[in-house]
């Protein structure tokens, strides 16, 4: 068993298209960094300084990490996590 | 990402998005249009985290449901809707800077006067017009 992560479409360029793909368990930002060295850029769009982007949300199976430990939240083998972008605007 | 030319919303859909921007007034409204092609099926109403007349967030649980349930009944996230209670039915250059998804296309009712709607693409090709050709249903 793996951890899915569900890639939101404006980041699927980042991984060839592909609107899941596996990671390893461990914390949100490890994930993170584990998806940035395999797919080159992902990181910035959902992490500056080691904290999640103010207009991305994360979810641990049905679960926003804002409400558990944020990216220190644990990821367990089969946990799904959903990358998120707010949508927001205005004027 | 292709631009898409043409939004197709049926009238009644297009009342239900301007009733939820007057009901919601001074406050900008903001939702979700699902369907598929470019055709408009569904209106989900979201919650304005944000209670201003000047600026909107969707309410994140909300919006992770209706993703969720959009997928899992074959739907895509067609346009994006929000009021502009004192301003052009144009996109801003919050919208434009906050315009994180690209493919969907972005309503914009303006309440200044008569409602006006308007629909447009924001991507790297800055901002475009698209023809909104409502039908009867």
């Amino acid at each position: 068993m793996a951890v899915i992560v569900r890639i939101p479409t404006p980041l699927q360029r980042l991984t060839q298209g592909k609107e899941e793909v596996e990671s390893r368990p461990g914390t949100v930002i490890s994930l993170i960094n584990d998806l940035d060295k395999r797919f080159p850029g992902i990181g910035e769009r959902i992490s500056e300084g080691g904290k999640i982007r103010r207009f991305v949300n994360i979810y641990v199976n049905e679960e926003d990490i804002r409400f558990l430990k944020a990216e220190e939240t644990e990821i367990k083998d089969g946990d799904e996590v959903s990358i998120i972008p707010a949508i927001a605007g205005g004027r | 990402m292709q631009s898409k030319a043409q939004l197709v919303v049926p009238s009644h859909l297009v009342s239900e998005i301007i009733s939820h921007c007057r009901k919601v007034y001074p406050h900008e409204a903001c939702g979700i249009l699902a369907g598929k092609d470019g055709v408009v099926k569904k209106v989900y109403k979201m919650t304005n985290i944000e209670n201003s007349g000047v600026s909107y967030m969707m309410e994140p649980s909300e919006q992770f449901i209706i993703m969720k349930e959009m997928r899992k009944e074959g739907l895509d996230m067609v346009a994006l809707y929000h009021s502009h209670p004192h301003s052009d039915a144009y996109p801003s250059p919050r919208d434009v800077k906050l315009a994180f998804y690209t493919e969907p296309v972005y309503v914009i009712v303006s309440l200044i006067n008569e409602p006006e709607i308007r629909a447009f693409t924001i991507n790297e090709d800055g901002v475009n017009e698209v023809e909104m050709k409502v039908v009867l249903k």
